[in-house]
């Protein structure tokens, strides 16, 4: 057992990491052409309001409830400290996960019967489709049966992902885990691992820099300010928005 | 002042015939591939009629262009806010069904059918799935249908005229069509640029193209819902946006546009127009009825010293000032007054002008008194109760603009946001060359009624010579006066020459794949 724990809670997780960041370098500069969010709303748009809205809104909460319990353990330690408040958390972070879960379903459901969707999926949409699908209802039921997954996750499931990030593998408390828990953690390594091969890329290119720029764009393949003077010399203008 | 140079173009709508020549040679070096099977860059439609996609001037379906609001202009279904919201879904795009499903037939079928007692037929196939399909539509469904139910009657610009005035449009003897060819308009204002949240699209510094960066484009897709003349268009297979590039590796290199050479009428005409920048906002926020105006009054004079030294400070080059000041487009859209933006309500500043047709307004409607000769009729012969008659008589040569065929209402909704008195200009300006035209060659019309109609629409019989060399006889060089591009100074536009040194091609280098 100790090696099978070993690879899936040390080896597994720095391949992953390492794929993972050699594989989105690599894409974004070698394929950025390749980057896309592969919309396939022009195909099919009624279905898709049911399955995309529910389930990037469902994912996003969810994948941030957890980064912010990596991130800042302690504070949700403090925060689940009243009962009352553990429960809220516990619930909307639940309600959330069955949103991801609703809309992955319709996004399958669409994509299998719908011809013209059929016709734009690869293989990789499929598997990785798969794959949120187990994670979601994995995440559910450990949700529901080993409760209180935010108090837990903080003080065990942290400090072990904080070991990784340190170069100081502890895996003693992942170990204990339950058989169920180890399984939702191991995919979300893979996840991690194939992620810079999958459609999910366009999660890395999500457009926030939009709201900080001027609405218009204008570039110039050459300095429009020098180019006229005979003055200035030639040099080599990397085209530019101005 | 921030003079810039456009690559301008007119399309002289009068001298359309409609035969789409331009559409294949667009789609024949462009759109020949998969997922851009459905895409017409170049396009042609028959007016009244709903167009491609299907009704696209309606906004109030597509969301697309600027609205004003409390004095500023915002996207009117896109933006930072509403785009953002909206990523994961966006409510007012089209779908392909508002284009049509491409489709090919099986041409094998007939070739390699066993011998049978019936004969193979060739069944048309989807070009997305590969299945059989039923056409339900296709590139200009509506080709020629004027007057008809399912398309010209549901033209979005008849909302602007009464009932009775578009019945009227539609009774057999008023019945008129005319050709409205579209391609990207290259927008001073583009609403596609303002709306692509990867700052994919941009409006080339030097000559004005609006283009997309196939490698920054991430499909979100608003583009598509923000251009009001859904000329920005989603590749369902590579998950990219593409659009119309006015052909600028041909621009590039001294050549016309692939729809502008091809033209068989030779209605297209391409020219450098300056224009301040700085005004562009003030411009675009004009009040609707000032819209036509503002535009042209954004648009320079490219003779005057001020402005060409601005524009040389500017980095335009001399060549391309000289381009401009022989520009055809400048000369029918600011000399001579001739020619209309197409729906400059929805306030992008589009630079692809139309010359408005005169021909469907030529022929007048008059009443007739036809009693005695009914009389003479044999009694089983039909009798026609309405008393219209199709009035082509040459005692005034031309009926007059007011009792058109077309309602000049339509006309206007289509080229002046409404503004009828635009419309009227350029039709009597059209007219009036054309009676001087008439004067010199037939000698049917006197010389002093020649020049009173000139004078009365302000142009010179210097102008109407012009105007008449550059509508009937312009060679190729005065149709397209091209600006050099100046690869000396950029040596490529879109990749250092170093990159791509022994690589085929222009620009880039990839194959378009879809990505996983």
């Amino acid at each position: 057992m100790s090696s099978l724990h070993n690879f899936l809670f040390i080896g597994l997780p720095y391949m992953a990491g390492i794929i993972f960041l050699a594989g989105t370098i690599h894409r974004f500069r070698a394929a950025s052409y390749k980057i896309s969010s592969l919309s396939s709303q022009f195909l099919e748009t009624k279905q898709l309001f049911w399955g995309s809205v529910p389930f990037h809104i469902g994912l996003g909460v969810v994948f941030l409830g957890h980064l912010l319990a990596f991130l800042f353990p302690n504070t949700l330690l403090a925060w689940n400290s009243y009962p009352l408040r553990l429960i809220i958390l516990e619930v909307t972070g639940f309600a959330f996960a069955l949103c991801f879960l609703f809309g992955l379903v319709m996004l399958l459901i669409r994509r299998v019967i719908n011809e013209r969707i059929r016709a734009v999926t690869t293989w990789m949409d499929i598997v990785i489709e798969l794959l949120l699908l187990y994670q979601v209802l994995f995440g559910c039921t450990i949700a529901l049966k080993y409760r209180w997954g935010s108090s837990w996750f903080a003080s065990d499931m942290a400090p072990y992902l904080w070991s990784l990030l340190k170069l100081n593998p502890n895996i003693e408390a992942v170990k204990a885990m339950p058989g169920m828990i180890q399984a939702h953690v191991a995919v979300a390594f893979l996840i991690l691992l194939i992620f810079p091969f999958t459609r999910l890329v366009h999660f890395l290119v999500t457009p926030f820099h939009y709201l900080f720029r001027p609405y218009q764009k204008v570039i110039w393949n050459w300095d429009r300010k020098t180019i006229n003077n005979s003055e200035s010399g030639w040099t080599k203008h990397q085209p530019k928005n101005t | 002042m921030d003079i810039r140079a456009q690559v301008s173009m007119v399309f002289h709508l009068d001298k359309c015939i409609g035969c789409h020549t331009c559409s294949i040679a667009c789609k024949n070096i462009w759109t020949d591939r998969k997922g851009a099977e459905y895409m017409w860059w170049n396009n042609v439609e028959t007016k009244p009629g709903t167009g491609y996609p299907t009704q696209w001037e309606d906004q109030g379906i597509y969301k697309g262009g600027w609205e004003k609001k409390k004095g500023k202009i915002v996207l009117r279904g896109a933006g930072k806010k509403k785009g953002l919201l909206n990523i994961f879904h966006n409510p007012h795009m089209p779908t392909i069904d508002d284009y049509y499903e491409p489709f090919t037939y099986k041409y094998l079928n007939l070739i390699e059918s066993p011998e049978k007692d019936i004969q193979p037929t060739a069944r048309p196939v989807s070009l997305i799935t590969g299945k059989p399909i039923d056409i339900k539509m296709g590139p200009n469904w509506d080709d020629d249908l004027s007057g008809t139910p399912d398309f010209a009657r549901q033209d979005p610009n008849l909302k602007n005229l009464t009932a009775a005035e578009a019945e009227a449009m539609f009774q057999l003897e008023k019945m008129a069509l005319y050709y409205l060819p579209r391609i990207c308009n290259h927008c001073l204002n583009p609403a596609c640029v303002a709306s692509c949240p990867s700052g994919a699209i941009y409006k080339r510094g030097e000559d004005g193209v609006v283009l997309i960066n196939q490698d920054v484009c991430r499909a979100w897709r608003m583009c598509v819902t923000a251009c009001p003349y859904k000329k920005s268009y989603y590749n369902w297979n590579s998950g990219k946006s593409e659009k119309c590039i006015l052909c600028y590796p041909r621009i590039e290199a001294g050549l016309a546009p692939a729809c502008m050479h091809s033209c068989v009428g030779r209605i297209r005409y391409l020219g450098v127009i300056l224009y301040d920048a700085e005004r562009i906002l003030q411009t675009a926020s004009a009040d609707e009825h000032h819209l036509v105006e503002a535009q042209l009054e954004a648009l320079v004079d490219p003779y005057d010293p001020e402005i060409m030294e601005s524009a040389k400070a500017n980095g335009i080059a001399d060549s391309t000032l000289k381009a401009a000041q022989d520009s055809p487009a400048y000369k029918f859209v600011k000399v001579w007054g001739l020619a209309l933006p197409l729906h400059p309500e929805y306030r992008t500043l589009p630079m692809l002008f139309y010359v408005p047709p005169l021909l469907p307004v030529m022929a007048s409607v008059t009443q007739t008194r036809d009693e005695e000769q009914k009389k003479k009729l044999h009694p089983i012969s039909k009798v026609w109760d309405d008393k219209w008659l199709y009035d082509t008589s040459t005692e005034e040569i031309w009926g007059t603009i007011d009792e058109a065929r077309f309602p000049l209402k339509y006309l206007a909704s289509l080229f002046s946001a409404g503004d009828e008195a635009q419309v009227k200009t350029r039709l009597k300006k059209l007219m009036a060359v054309r009676m001087y035209r008439r004067y010199k060659t037939v000698g049917d019309i006197s010389e002093q009624r020649a020049l009173e109609a000139l004078k009365e629409t302000g142009l010179t019989p210097e102008d109407a010579d012009g105007i008449y060399y550059l509508t009937s006889l312009a060679k190729f060089d005065d149709r397209f006066v091209i600006p050099a591009s100046h690869r000396e100074q950029a040596l490529e536009m879109l990749d250092f020459a170093g990159d791509i040194k022994g690589s085929t091609g222009f620009g880039t280098k990839k194959i378009p794949e879809r990505g996983l």
